[in-house]
């Protein structure tokens, strides 16, 4: 495998890379959905994960990669040592990015059959399929809008259960995948269905800057990448390693922070005026304040942090006609300088 | 200023060669080759002369777009694993070809899987099998050729794969331009990644590429590699400003999606957007010299010169917006549903998998069950095989999948129409266009005016463009009624073997007065529609016919009646009704 290009030298789209490290620090926030044009670093930012984030705990040879401290979330297999009172063994492992391709069957997705077993030996087994790969990392799926639908309301749903279900060819089977699902994709090519849209927890839009210093800091970057990989990784090494020791420090934080009454009631009145259904849209505010305030060291959350995650938020949750050329993420600006001022 | 004389403009020959010079010295920095060719032998030569310029015993492919996920990434090999009686993996056709090149016939009707496929491979150099037991990951450095052999009213080959070839070529003139040799290309090989550029040349590509309106990092990235090979090719150590003119025009050039502003009147030229000025020291610059703003407006001018000549055949005349061929960024017309690879099962038949189909193992398993105790068991097998599986016993499973709609939007921008309802007209289609979008529908939109019929939106998903295309729509001019119905026509028939169900509305008053090549005269065109109308109740499909004119006209119905069209008069309604009218006749899938 070649080396990843590294995510501390991805030159602006600062909305996608909090969005992405708040992920991080908060899997449970649900998944970044990134809209924008082609070659604006959106794979880039993903594959660079493996290398960025700090290395997971997980069960030796379990192939669902457990976690040794989950409890009772460990799949059938753990659980079933743990009864037996077998000793559990653990190692250290990158964190999964795994790519869902454009075109993967149901099969490859959520497992099937075990092919050798069944044919030697006749045995029904399972063969674990991509949800299992991914679970305790990240799920890409890069021209999330051109996947068909019945998978990805399979994607959506497993990544809201954290459990994979698979009764099919006689298989039955069920067990955790709790990933973060990251799908990109370009608008233009064709509309996400609105009802999935704010199934995702944050959403970013990403363009290619059009900054002429920018561009020409990404291409020479790029080419400084291009020309001597491991040079270059190592040149970014220390950036890297800031952001991942940012990530450790805010785990634990995100549990014990407190969200005062006064960011409560203006993420109540946020929501109100932008007029989002239900209360997903809340909840993803404020889990993503809280993230983010993890993520900055802050004492408690506060309003900065409420108006910086906003639009990311909330933008893919507005009810708009589609045809209103009104873009989402002025609306939201509008609103939030409307409930906490400018 | 003027940079007479020194405008490098690469010819076509010499554009061919430095291309096939370049893909040969790196094929995976490049990606490869967007080739198109009027004549097919020109491509040949053009692929000879690039293979020879290769390695020795570096692969050459082709690679058919109808292959399938195991031969392409790896597979299970099903004769060696039936054999065995283990599973058995075979190497994919990339993996195959790894460190070698990869033509690819006819790509612009790969379908999205294969460009999904090709992409990754093209972006992360590795061929990961599909489905368990295919084998491991395996290292696949390709270079791909795709060979774009759509006519110009096809859709262009597809933009995911396009953005991720360097150059975009087409083989317009005889090849007289000798190549270099082997020897020059491993030389420069060796050095190639050591050429220094300067931060002015950079800059200047990245302005040149804004002038132009290619937005894609990855062609800037391209364009930084070509004049870096190029000096490489060419023995220096550093670029020169015409490796960046030749960058320009190999690579920017055939991606432009506007003109940039008149570079060659210097009076009327409104100023291009500042390039960097040294002085405002950018971030870490390591350019040595510090040009100074002539210098690098003069090397911009040159560029832009140097990418004129390879501008896309829609914008060699004068400037709209969005150049038809370049704007389409998604091609739909190899999608696989006809090959039935996709969607729900509905049953299983005796078959080949190895044709494409998707063995259903249960059943396959089943079939051969009965027969074990007739099979003798393989000479040579060391332990007794459980079950033993014939090729007969294979079972594929029959997918369908669930057809979608194609709406075309018929819309006349004549003279006569504009000043009657066009604004209801419009109002009504964006009215379909939402309710199409919650139906996940494709639209297509077709305007005539003048003496021709434009599609001015091929059937997507996108309604966004289709509103922007509607907005834009000018009116004014004759009624080419007979070339519209043609163009719908296409695009219907196309659809319909897509497999999808139409619905074509015409918006119209139905008053032709240009006939189908494009003379005026009433009579004639009213003759040339109705024959074009008998051609679209021939193909079948659903078919709404909105009149218009300011009373309800018999020309319209007689039209309606031809085409096999239910008839709606306009003046009556309003654009909530033509909506109810349009719902009313839609066909009865999803």
């Amino acid at each position: 495998m070649r080396v990843a290009f590294p995510f501390s030298a991805i030159v602006g789209q600062d909305e996608m890379k909090r969005a992405i490290l708040l992920t991080a620090v908060d899997p449970t926030l649900g998944g970044v959905l990134i809209l924008g044009h082609r070659g604006t670093a959106k794979s880039t930012a993903v594959r660079a994960l493996p290398a960025l984030l700090p290395p997971m705990t997980v069960v030796s040879g379990c192939r669902y990669g457990c976690d040794p401290d989950a409890g009772r979330r460990r799949c059938a297999d753990c659980l079933a040592n743990d009864a037996a009172g077998h000793k559990t063994r653990t190692t250290k492992t990158a964190v999964p990015v795994v790519d869902l391709p454009l075109g993967a069957t149901e099969d490859r997705v959520v497992g099937a059959l075990d092919l050798e077993r069944a044919l030697t030996r006749g045995e029904k087994a399972y063969e674990p399929g991509l949800l299992a790969r991914a679970h305790r990392g990240y799920l890409y799926v890069d021209e999330i809008n051109l996947l068909e639908d019945h998978l990805v309301d399979l994607l959506l749903d497993v990544a809201a259960t954290g459990e994979n279900v698979v009764e099919r060819e006689g298989i039955s089977v069920r067990h955790p995948a709790r990933f973060v699902l990251v799908g990109s994709g370009n608008p233009e090519e064709g509309d996400l269905r609105p009802q999935l849209l704010d199934r995702f927890g944050l959403s970013v839009e990403v363009t290619t800057t059009t900054d002429l210093e920018e561009r020409i800091e990404v291409i020479k970057r790029r080419d400084a990448f291009d020309r001597d990989p491991d040079g270059f990784t190592a040149q970014w090494a220390d950036a890297d390693r800031a952001i991942r020791r940012k990530v450790e420090r805010a785990r634990p934080r995100v549990d014990a922070l407190t969200v005062p009454d006064e960011v409560l009631r203006a993420a109540a009145r946020l929501c109100t005026a932008i007029g989002t259904d239900g209360v997903r849209g809340e909840l993803a505010l404020l889990r993503g304040a809280r993230a983010l305030a993890a993520f900055d060291g802050a004492r408690h959350v506060g309003l900065t942090h409420l108006r910086t995650i906003a639009p990311s938020a909330l933008r893919h949750r507005l009810r708009r006609n589609v045809l209103d050329d009104v873009g989402s993420t002025a609306r939201i600006a509008r609103a939030v300088t409307d409930v906490l001022g400018a | 200023m003027s940079v007479e004389g020194s405008t490098p403009v690469l010819d076509g020959t010499q554009r061919a060669a430095l291309a096939a010079a370049l893909v040969a010295l790196d094929p995976v920095a490049f990606g490869g080759v967007v080739l198109r060719s009027p004549r097919a032998d020109r491509a040949t030569a053009w692929i000879a002369h690039l293979t020879a310029l290769r390695p020795e015993r570096s692969p050459v492919g082709r690679l058919p777009i109808s292959i399938g996920d195991d031969r392409l990434l790896g597979g299970l090999d099903l004769a060696m694993t039936l054999a065995t009686g283990r599973p058995v993996a075979e190497r994919g056709l990339l993996a195959r070809h790894d460190g070698g090149l990869l033509v690819l016939p006819c790509a612009e009707r790969a379908g999205e899987t294969l460009v999904a496929r090709l992409a990754a491979v093209l972006d992360t150099h590795v061929a990961v099998p599909r489905g368990p037991f295919a084998g491991e990951p395996a290292d696949a450095r390709i270079g791909l050729i795709a060979l774009d052999e759509s006519e110009p009213e096809d859709e262009p080959i597809h933009a995911a794969l396009a953005d991720r070839l360097a150059f975009h070529l087409t083989l317009d003139v005889e090849d007289d331009t000798p190549y270099l040799t082997r020897e020059e290309i491993d030389a420069a090989a060796r050095r190639w990644h050591t050429i220094e550029m300067t931060h002015a040349q950079v800059a200047t590509l990245v302005a040149t590429a804004e002038l132009l309106g290619v937005a894609s990092v990855r062609a800037l990235s391209f364009a930084v590699r070509t004049a870096r090979g190029r000096a490489a090719l060419d023995g220096r150590t550093h670029t020169s400003d015409d490796d960046c003119a030749a960058a320009a025009a190999l690579v920017l050039g055939p991606r432009a999606t506007r003109r940039p502003p008149a570079t060659d009147n210097a009076t009327e030229s409104p100023p291009p957007p500042p390039p960097p000025s040294a002085d405002a020291e950018p971030p870490p610059s390591d350019s040595s010299e510090t040009p100074s703003a002539d210098e690098v407006k003069a090397l911009e001018e040159m560029l832009i010169q140097a990418a004129l000549a390879t501008l896309p055949m829609g914008l060699t005349m004068s400037a709209p917006a969005a150049a038809p061929r370049a704007g389409r960024s998604s091609g739909r017309a190899g999608m696989d549903r006809a090959g039935g690879r996709r969607g729900r099962q509905v049953g299983t038949r005796r078959g080949d998998p190895r044709a494409g189909g998707r063995l259903d193992l249960l059943e396959t398993l089943r079939a051969a069950a009965p027969w074990q105790r007739l099979r003798p068991a393989p000479a040579g097998a060391r332990e007794r095989v459980r079950i033993q599986v014939r090729p007969d016993d294979f079972r594929i499973r029959r997918l369908v999948e669930p057809t979608g709609t194609t709406a075309i939007f018929v819309v006349d921008a004549s003279g006569s129409a504009a000043l009657n309802r066009m604004a209801e007209a419009k109002g009504a289609v964006e009215l379909l266009l939402a309710d199409a979008y919650s139906r996940r529908d494709e639209v297509a939109l077709i305007a005539f005016r003048g003496t021709t019929a434009d599609v001015l939106l091929a059937p997507t998903r996108a309604i966004a463009a289709a509103k922007r295309a509607l907005a834009a729509l000018p009116g004014g001019g004759g009624t080419p009624l007979a070339s519209a119905i043609d163009r719908a026509r296409e695009l219907a028939d196309r659809a319909r073997r897509d497999g999808n169900d139409t619905i074509v509305v015409f918006l119209t008053d139905a008053r032709a007065n240009i006939a189908r090549d494009g003379t005026p005269g009433r009579p004639a065109a009213e003759a040339d529609a109705t024959a074009s109308a008998t051609l679209l109740r021939q193909l079948g499909g659903t078919t709404l016919l909105i009149d218009t004119s300011t009373r309800p006209s018999t020309t319209a119905q007689a039209l309606a009646t031809a085409m096999g069209a239910r008839y709606v008069a306009l003046p009556r309604t309003d654009a909530q009704s033509i909506h109810a009218a349009v719902t009313a006749v839609r066909p009865t899938s999803s």
